[in-house]
């Protein structure tokens, strides 16, 4: 059963930063964004690329460090795979999403637009990469250290959670001691107050979607590294992310990181007596009820 | 008509409504005044059902209404408007006001199947009322357009007829002045009146324009910081200290909005 | 003369599939045009209205082949009854979805509704006991099948489909076209001041929650007849969602006429690249229909930036009775 826990646990914390990429963009820019699973996926891809590509081609080995699957092409990749989601997601911000704004377009259409940018990254990630899944390193390593309480544990799965520690802890100070990260939370809690009181609301709007797609090429490329790559991965990722947002209150960080343990929990758990291909389904049932029983989410005050 | 007892609405850490109590009559035209914050459109807000009261009670024509739902209020016989108006955009002014009827036959959709020629038959005794309406407040040469294409003002007259197809007991206007030219504003005037004298309406409206409420209002209820101040006739109020006072101190006051 | 035969009976195939697919247009245009309930779980009534059809029409397996079919029932019922069943499931699991989501956001319904879709899916996907699991079944009876020649058939079946959406169609306009419709569009502007106006909201929402459901159950129907074998992984997110709200959107939505147009539109965009994709490199030609799908994500996004109305859009003076 710990070991059960443990196992939610890594994959509740890359729930998370997904979730809070999406929960930051859902409060701020105040529509369901669709298409932030497949932000995931697409950093997972990019990663693949920059690892059997470029930094193939100029000769960096490939071969991983002790018993993890980190190379150094990896190290190199992933910052870089983190910054190029970012920057696609601002692109996408620039070319879709800043139009409907000027428009005054109903939230309801951005997130069909969202709806529609999904189903074009995935289809670009199925033209390029094909429909198979896909590991970064063939022969996966997978032995274990063994840790008190019987927890069978990989080192990668050591390093995912560092990593994740590292990266909200970074974003946590960013929010709460940078000018642009208070910013950023004022504008989550009121935007037209934000406005009126002089902040520079298309900056943050642009912060908003780095760090959205940062967080989430990181998600992706930490699932790819635990588990696989696959063209799906982004959709079957979104009823986690949604449930796990809703469910630490839309636009509160620290819910999203809460959310997101407690879904990937409760989707490890369901695997004793469900079969594991349920997973989606459980952090539906999750999410319906919250829906009925709280549907302002367990960190939210606020009537939605 | 209407009585209000003990009204209490917080929100967070602000008392929106507090310890609120007061009368409108039947059949008068009563005006609600007070400096931004002082709970005016919280209570309209209370009254027609879209917030919970914390604690105290609504009655209306002698029963609770309570904590009852938007729908059902307004099946009691009240109707308000709002303060920034609030059309169905892609719906033509005709169909703005043939919906305000209530109920209608055609409004389940097995009787627009199996008993089509009843609900004709009631459209088109429903679409005469609404032009008539529409003739009344002079939007008849608009009837076709979307609501969401007319002027800020003629919005205004739109859900003043609207009120007038309802044919509600009370209606409560949030500030029907605002925005409106004054030629406009006199036809609202005298259309307000037309109304209460000849279908006995009462009205109870918000307004800051002091004009058009020493104008139409009597009596004044005067609120400040979540409860009534004073109430009193237009000459009484124009002569009440505190009345000046409360609009000054205003100022300084947080706005809920 | 073989040539026109073939282009014939190719536009026949055509005709039918975009005709079903106009139906599940129809009905999303009653949740999204009308009311503006934002259902991305089409796919899940698709599947859940051909699953039911099926297995009310099948006749139970015989022979060696009832060792390899496991299904929860096979009822051997006229095809009519297949339709009726499709209908009545997919309303009742709208009004089991409607329950904890219709008073909320919408944007909460989208969410519940692609929970509901996916899950749908997988149960069928894992529990054979229900309907033979990933496999699928097939052997599902048309109707009126032994008139004619098998070689002619699909025009009997056309007429069933076009006559099903004349029906679907005239259903949808008389309510549309009346105070019923009136106060769905009023929702969809300003659902607060509709409720005071004495409109119960999660009562009209629900009855067109449920109408749109049974549309997209009788369009699963006619989809699993028509294609006599279904597998859950025909009702992915892609076809059997997607698909269609970019139909409908192109099309106009708020517009039945639209919604149709729209089907028959996007559908024929979606074949089309299939005589182009032909000539691709061997390579491409197996990633030949994503790459259509990408045409059709592109051209939503295109739609939405530069004619967010659609081709048709909504007509302003709805009322049949206030020209």
């Amino acid at each position: 059963m710990l070991e059960v826990i443990f196992y939610g646990i890594i994959y509740g914390s890359i729930i998370s930063l997904g979730a809070i990429g999406l929960t930051l963009v859902f409060g701020i820019l105040r529509f369901a964004n669709f298409f932030h699973g497949d932000l995931m996926a697409g950093g997972a891809y990019i990663a693949f690329f920059l690892i059997t590509g470029p930094l193939a081609w100029i000769g960096l080995p490939g071969e991983p460090f002790g018993t993890t699957s980190f190379s150094i092409r990896m190290i190199i990749a992933f910052p870089v795979a983190l910054i190029l989601v970012a920057g696609l997601s601002v692109l996408i911000d620039r070319i879709v999403y800043k139009r409907l704004r000027q428009k005054g377009t109903s939230s309801i259409l951005k997130a069909i637009a969202a709806l529609g940018i999904s189903f074009i990254i995935r289809m670009l990630i199925y033209i390029i990469w094909g429909p198979d899944q896909i590991k970064y390193f063939a022969g996966a390593r997978r032995i274990a250290i063994h840790l008190p309480f019987q927890i069978k544990v990989r080192p990668d799965e050591l390093i995912i959670i560092i990593i994740v520690t590292v990266l909200v802890t970074s974003l946590h100070l960013f929010l709460r001691y940078s000018r642009m990260g208070k910013a950023m939370r004022a504008t989550a809690d009121n935007m037209d107050l934000a406005r009126i009181s002089g902040i520079n609301t298309e900056r943050i709007i642009i912060w908003t979607w780095g760090i959205g797609g940062a967080l989430a090429a990181a998600a992706g490329i930490l699932y790819g590294i635990n588990v696989a790559l696959n063209p799906e991965m982004g959709w079957s990722f979104l009823l986690p992310l949604f449930a796990a947002t809703i469910l630490g209150s839309i636009g509160n960080m620290y819910g999203a990181l809460a959310g997101g343990l407690i879904i990937g929990i409760a989707q490890q758990v369901s695997t004793l007596f469900l079969k594991p291909t349920y997973k989606p389904a459980v952090a539906f049932v999750i999410l319906i009820l919250i829906l009925l029983f709280r549907p302002q989410g367990i960190f939210g005050g606020k009537q939605s | 008509m209407l009585e209000i007892k003990d009204l209490r609405k917080r929100f967070g850490g602000l008392k929106a409504v507090w310890d609120c109590s007061l009368r409108v009559e039947k059949g008068s035209i009563t005006g609600l005044i007070g400096p931004n914050g002082a709970g005016k459109t919280t209570l309209f807000n209370l009254i027609t059902g879209f917030y919970k009261p914390d604690s105290g009670e609504i009655i209306f024509k002698g029963e609770s209404i309570h904590g009852m739902l938007p729908h059902n209020i307004f099946k009691k016989g009240i109707f308000r408007t709002f303060q920034i108006t609030r059309e169905f955009n892609k719906l033509t002014v005709l169909e703005n006001l043939m919906i305000v009827q209530h109920p209608q036959t055609g409004e389940n959709i097995w009787n627009t199947w199996f008993l089509f020629h009843k609900v004709k038959k009631e459209e088109m005794v429903i679409r005469k009322k609404a032009l008539e309406v529409l003739e009344f407040v002079e939007l008849i040469d608009h009837r076709k357009e979307y609501a969401g294409a007319l002027s800020g003002g003629q919005k205004k007259l739109l859900e003043l007829a609207k009120s007038m197809m309802a044919e509600p007991e009370m209606v409560l206007l949030d500030e029907p002045g605002a925005g409106v030219n004054p030629t406009l504003m006199n036809k609202l005037i005298e259309k307000i009146r037309a109304l209460s004298k000849e279908k006995g309406m009462t009205f109870f409206l918000i307004e800051h324009d002091m004009d058009l409420v020493m104008n139409l209002c009597n009596p004044v209820i005067v609120m400040s910081e979540g409860r009534k101040l004073t109430e009193g006739s237009p000459d009484y109020i124009r002569s009440h200290e505190g009345v000046l006072e409360a609009y000054l101190g205003g100022q300084y006051g947080i706005d809920p909005q | 003369m073989i040539d026109l035969q073939g282009l014939l009976s190719y536009f026949t195939h055509f005709a039918i599939m975009a005709g079903i697919y106009s139906i599940f247009c129809l009905g999303l245009n009653i949740h999204w045009g009308y009311t503006g309930l934002f259902n991305i779980g089409i796919a899940g009534f698709f599947c859940i209205g051909a699953y039911t059809s099926a297995l009310i029409t099948i006749p139970p397996p015989t022979g060696v082949y009832a060792n390899y079919v496991t299904q929860v029932f096979a009822l051997n019922l006229p095809f009519p009854f297949g339709v009726l069943g499709a209908a009545l499931v997919c309303g009742i699991i709208a009004f089991l979805i409607g329950i904890p989501t219709l008073r909320l956001r919408e944007d909460y319904l989208a969410i519940a509704t692609i929970g509901i879709a996916e899950t749908i899916r997988l149960i069928f996907h894992n529990e054979s006991w229900i309907a033979n699991g990933v496999r699928g079944i097939s052997g599902i009876p048309q109707p009126l099948s032994s008139l004619v020649d098998p070689r002619n058939y699909n025009f009997i079946y056309l007429g069933i489909v076009i006559l099903i959406m004349i029906t679907v169609y005239i259903l949808i306009e008389r309510g549309i076209r009346s105070p019923w419709g009136r106060v769905l569009r009023a929702i969809r502007e300003d659902e607060e001041s509709a409720s005071m106006l004495g409109k119960n909201i999660f009562a009209f929402k629900m009855q067109s929650l449920i109408f749109g459901a049974i549309v997209m159950g009788i369009g699963g129907a006619l989809f699993a007849h028509y294609n006599k074998s279904i597998a859950p992984d025909t009702f992915t997110p892609l076809y059997g969602t997607f698909i269609i709200w970019v139909m409908l959107i192109v099309g106009g939505s708020g517009n039945s006429k639209g919604a149709i147009l729209g089907g028959f539109v996007i559908y024929g965009l979606w074949v089309l690249p299939e005589f182009i994709t032909r000539y691709l490199p061997v390579a491409l030609q197996s990633r030949a229909p994503y790459i259509r799908f990408l045409i059709i994500g592109i051209v939503l996004e295109l739609i939405l930036r530069y004619r967010p109305r659609g081709l048709m859009g909504e007509e302003k003076h709805v009322s049949r009775l206030l020209k």
